[in-house]
This record gives structure tokens, sequence and C-alpha cells, in this order.
């Protein structure tokens, strides 16, 4: 497997790999300190603080979230109400056309299945999954990202980026090992 | 890596966290051993699953037979007469619907509540509550008479200009019971990313390899993408607490709002969310104790997992006790004949009294032995109590739909009920159904949760931090 250094083109970044979650924190939390930004932290489960130690601001899926709950629920109610007052006006059991209360539990399921989808397809949509291809892979510890393993990868794109420092930077972080990624 | 088992000092107050996983797990074993239980050779399969699966994989064709001469004949085939016009398939789609309510609350309520020993059992009750609805929503369509025109419940512009009634609390159950399906169906699936990804990169075999694959979407553990996904599972968690609790409300008003006596009651929706979460809690017991002695789990289901589904089922039967109670009581306090006579025709005047016994029997009086500590430690005993409270909440819901129906206000309209072979099909067969998913699930996905079994562990090497579980 011969990659070519020449101008970092055939390079994705370098990866270090770790044990446990506490040195992949420390060590995501000293690349930034050393100022890079183009990097990600790879774990087998949510590590607690790692998105903010890689630099991850703004975490959308709430709000985003949100704006769909209103939608369903002004959906739904909307629905209901049109149905009852403009498409079919049915008096039923004396009760007014608009007898809105009535309207609730549609109106309070349509905001719980809306919000629900949204919730689901922003997460994967922001995440910009599904995604076919991913150079991480090319890594064959890689798999173990998926098990025991944490990985930390600083990319090629970054500015700070280069190979012999920032391969010095990730072995002062005791890892267990440092590779190259192929682009 | 070595695991020490914290010391009770360690493990703070409560010496629970020590006993939601058996000695000496890592990250790595608990992710071969939940995910060696799928990638098992097929020789290797315990026979039991086999059988399981054949004995409910043939009860499904029972289904399959006894719905195509209802397609043929109609729903004359069943023992449904007028006024007894809804029959065992209204009692089967609360039944069904009830048990899947037991996932919901493990996955999210549990999750909210911050209780560690969710993790082992919610995603294999998860499942449950998939299936359960599956079947539970089958019920109401076959019983339309014409179920080729299901769409017809649904509001949509159609050439005879006509429109669901959005007051009548049918159509609220069409929008809660497709809309718990669906919610149900997504936080399952997002809870396996992660895992199918684990899945992906365990196969060997290129056809797993491509199916688990596809399935994990490229899901790589990216730090950002953690993030996100544990907001998306909050918030899925948070939108679907108050939703099992609205679907199992809006089931009680299909009967509470009508004015029979024994269904025109203002108790019915939370002694039914109850009643719910009692019968879903005896199913998640009446198939974990055998899979998990199948499979040998004992390390990763272990006895505080049952006793703590021991204790909820006797919480909630409780509140089911108090419900039971509360109808006599306002039948008696009323001072409404009709009401009076609904409870004396319910519990020994009618042909049925019988089986409002059998049901005080099943789900008030033999779930008490749970307050014993030797009872709950005792797996062939919940075992036991949890198959007894699966047949007193169908015995419940056959109560309430039958007997109310029975006999009504006037006696020139009153008629006796009878289930005929064929609602026996429909019933065993869709339990056939249910079984015959649930053996596929476990054989072909993660039946825990990997992930967050790798944040149990986490957890037990630093007990001092906050415990495992999604979200802030």
């Amino acid at each position: 497997m011969e990659i070519e250094y020449e101008g970092q083109s055939g390079l994705y970044g370098l990866m270090a790999s770790f044990d446990r979650p506490e040195p992949l924190l420390d060590a995501a939390r000293e690349a930034h300190a050393e100022g890079y930004r183009d990097m990600d932290a790879y774990a087998p489960m949510p590590v607690e603080g790692l998105a903010e130690a890689v630099g991850f601001r703004g975490n959308s899926v709430p709000r985003i979230v949100f704006a769909g709950g209103l939608l369903g629920a002004a959906g739904g109610f909307g629905l209901m109400w049109w149905i009852s007052v403009i498409a079919y006006p049915h008096i039923v059991d004396g009760r007014p056309l608009n007898s809105w209360p009535a309207y609730i539990p549609i109106t309070f399921e349509c905001m719980v299945l809306i919000a629900s989808l949204t919730a689901v397809v922003a997460m994967l949509g922001l995440n910009g999954l599904p995604q076919p291809y991913h150079p991480v892979f090319n890594v064959p510890q890689f798999e173990r990202a998926s098990r025991d393993q944490f990985f930390l990868c600083i990319e090629a794109t970054d500015p700070k980026f280069d190979l012999a420092a920032t391969r010095r930077f990730l072995e002062q972080q005791k890892p267990l090992e440092v590779m190259e990624v192929e682009a | 890596m070595d695991i020490e088992q914290p010391t009770t000092t360690a493990a703070g107050i409560d010496p629970g966290p020590a006993k939601v996983l058996g000695p000496g797990h890592d990250y790595g074993t608990v992710t071969d051993k939940i995910g060696g239980v799928v990638f098992m050779p097929f020789t290797k399969t315990p026979r039991q699953l086999f059988i399981g699966f054949a004995c409910g994989f043939v009860l499904a064709n029972v289904f399959l037979l006894a719905i195509t001469w209802l397609f043929i004949r109609g729903v004359g085939i069943w023992g449904i007469r007028i006024p007894i016009a809804w029959g065992f398939a209204i009692v089967n789609f609360v039944w069904w619907i009830g048990i899947g309510h037991a996932g919901t609350l493990i996955s999210a309520i549990l999750l909210l509540l911050k209780q560690d020993w969710r993790t082992s059992i919610n995603r294999f009750s998860e499942a449950m509550t998939l299936f359960a609805v599956a079947c539970a929503a089958m019920f109401p369509i076959l019983h339309l008479g014409r179920p080729w025109l299901a769409y017809w419940l649904l509001p949509y512009p159609s050439t005879m200009w006509l429109w669901p009634q959005p007051r009548s609390p049918l159509i609220w159950d069409v929008f809660a019971v497709s809309t718990y399906a669906t919610v149900s169906l997504l936080f399952w699936f997002t809870g396996l990313i992660p895992d199918l990804a684990t899945m992906r990169d365990k196969a060997r075999g290129p056809v797993a390899r491509t199916i688990y694959g596809l399935l994990a979407m490229g899901w790589r553990g990216s730090a950002r993408h953690w993030s996100r996904y544990q907001k998306a599972y909050l918030l899925l968690a948070g939108l679907s607490t108050p939703l099992v609790v609205s679907v199992h409300s809006v089931v009680s008003f299909d009967f509470a709002i009508a004015i029979l006596p024994g269904w025109h009651t203002t108790i019915f929706p939370p002694y039914f969310v109850a009643g719910a979460i009692y019968s879903g809690f005896a199913m998640v017991l009446s198939l974990a104790i055998p899979v998990r002695r199948w499979y040998h789990l004992e390390d990763l289901i272990t006895m505080r997992h049952i006793e703590c589904m021991a204790k909820v089922m006797l919480g909630t039967g409780l509140i089911v006790a108090y419900g039971y109670g509360m109808e006599a009581f306002i039948a008696w306090y009323s001072g409404n004949q009709y009401e009076r006579f609904m409870y004396m025709n319910r519990a020994w005047l009618g042909h049925y009294w019988w089986t409002f016994v059998l049901l005080i029997l099943c789900n008030i009086l033999i779930p008490q032995a749970l307050w014993s500590h030797r009872v709950r430690m005792n797996v062939r005993a919940v075992f036991a109590i949890s198959l007894v409270v699966n047949v007193g909440m169908w015995l419940e819901r056959f109560v309430i739909v039958v007997t109310s129906l029975e006999r009504d206000f006037l006696p020139s309209s009153w008629n006796r009920y009878y289930p005929s072979v064929w609602d026996w099909a429909t019933y065993f067969g869709t339990i056939g159904v249910f079984l015959s998913l649930m053996f596929l699930f476990i054989r072909g996905l993660p039946a825990i949760s990997i992930f967050e079994m790798r944040e149990v562990v986490h957890h037990l090497v630093h007990p001092e931090e906050p415990s495992p579980a999604h979200g802030d």
C-alpha cells in the first residue's frame, strides 16, 4: 500500500488509536488547544464532552424538532378544523362545528408524529448519513471503533496539518498506534 | 483491560449498578457476547429457539388460514352478533396494544428516569412493542368487514366527498395507533444504528456484511454524530413518554366516551394505562426469562432486572386492582340502577361470571405473591406469574367488552356471545405471528443494546460519573 504524499493528496489525515475514552478526550482537547480544527474523534459509544473537545458547537437538532412539532400540531389541528368546519360541516350531538376540544387528541398525535420523524431525519441529515464511503474505514484497525477502541483523526485539510509535526504531536498523546488514513 | 468490580463503597449508596452486569466484562466482551448470539452458527443455535419459532410459525399459518376464510366469508364467521358487535377483535386489539406499552415505558420513561437496569432489556422490549402493535393494528382492520377499504379511515380527498369524524374516539384511535407504530419503529431503528455498525464490522460473510452495512448507513461513531444522535434519541424518548400514555388513554376513550354501563367511566384512561404496563411487563418477563436461559445471558439480564420488572408488575397490578375496586364502588355509590345491574351481572348473575372470578384471581390475587423477596428471586415463579398476568389481562378486556355489551339498557336487545373457532384461530394466530417475529429478531439482530452496555461498563469503571443515559 503505497500512498502518494506529494502535496498530501492521497492522504485524508493521521489517526491515533486509544484503548480507553479518557486518553482520547485528553488528546482531543490537547489537539484543539494546539490549534487543530479539522479533526474528529470516533468512539464505540457516546463519550461525555468529546464532541465539544473536537470543537463541535451548536447542536441544532432540538430546534429543528421543535419546529417539526409545531408544524405537526398546527397541521393536525388545522386539518381537523378544516374537515369539520369547511369540508364536511356536520352537526354532531348539537355541538358547534368548531368543537375544538375534540380535536386535541389528534393535534397531539400529529405533533408527536411529525416531531419524531423530524428528529430522526434531522439527525441523519445533519450527520450526512447514509454515507456509502468514508476514508476512515480504509484503516484496518478502524473496525474496532465499533467495538472497543477510540480514535482521533486530524485531517490533512487542516491548515496546521504537517505530516511529521502532526505525527509527533499525536505520538505524544500516548496512543496505541498512529496510522495514516488514505483518502 | 480488566474491570474491577466496584466495591460497595465505590458504587455509592446504591449497590445496584454492580448487579446490572456480571463480573469480568469489558467493552470488547459485551460486544462479543451480544453480537455472538447473532453470529452463532446454525448448528450451535439453541434447539429451543428453533422449536419456539416452529410453534410460532405453525400458528402464524393458522392465522393466514383464518383471515383467508374471513376475507371469503366476512365477519359472520366470528361469534359477534348484535349487540355484541365488538367481540374478540377488540378484546385482542386492546390486549396486544397494551402489551406493547411496556416496551416504550422501558425504553423511554426509564431512560428519562435514568434507571440503569433498563439497558439490558430495552432493545428486546422495543422489538416486542413493534410486533405487538403490528398484531394489535390488524384486529380493527380485520373487524371492518371490508378490510380492503381500511384506507377510508384516513382523511384523504375522496371522490365521495366524505371525511372522517374528528369528534369520534374511533378516529382518534386511528391517529394514536398509527403514530404509535411509526414512533416505535423510529425509536427502535434509531437505537439500532450504532449496533448495526458493530454488526457490519463483526460480520465475516459478504452477505451479512452488505445487509448490516446498508442498514448501518455508514455509521462511524464520530463524536459529532454521537452528539446529534444523543439529542435525537433523548427527544424521541421525551416524545414517546406522553405518547404511550396518550395511546392507551385514547384506546380507553373508545369505551369511556360511549354511554354503555361498564364502559362509561372516567377512571378508564389511568386504569387502562396501568393495565397496559402491567400486561406489557408480564410479556417482557414471559419472553426474556426463556431467552436468557437458552442463550446463557444470565450475566447481562441479571436477577436485578427480573426483580425490578417483578416489582413494576406488582405496582401496576395494584393500580389495576384499585381501578376494579373503584368501578365496583361507583356502581354502588352512583345509585344508578344500570350501573349496579351491570356490576351484578358481571360478577355473578351473568353467564360469564366465571371469567370475572378468574380475572380477579389472575390479576389481583396470584400476583400478590410478588411481595415476597423469595418469590421475586425465583425465576420459575416469576415466569409462572407473568403467564398468569398475561391471561388475566386478556380476561379483563374480555369482561369489559363482552359482559357490558351483552346487557345494555333494553332487555329486549340482550343477547349472548360465544366465540367461534375462527375467533380462537385468529387470536392464537396473532400469537404465532408475534412469536415468529420475535424469534427472527433474536436470531438476526442484537437483542441487547451493545453500545449502551458499553456505557454500563464505562460506568462500572467510573462510578463517580453520572449514570449512563443518553443526552444531558
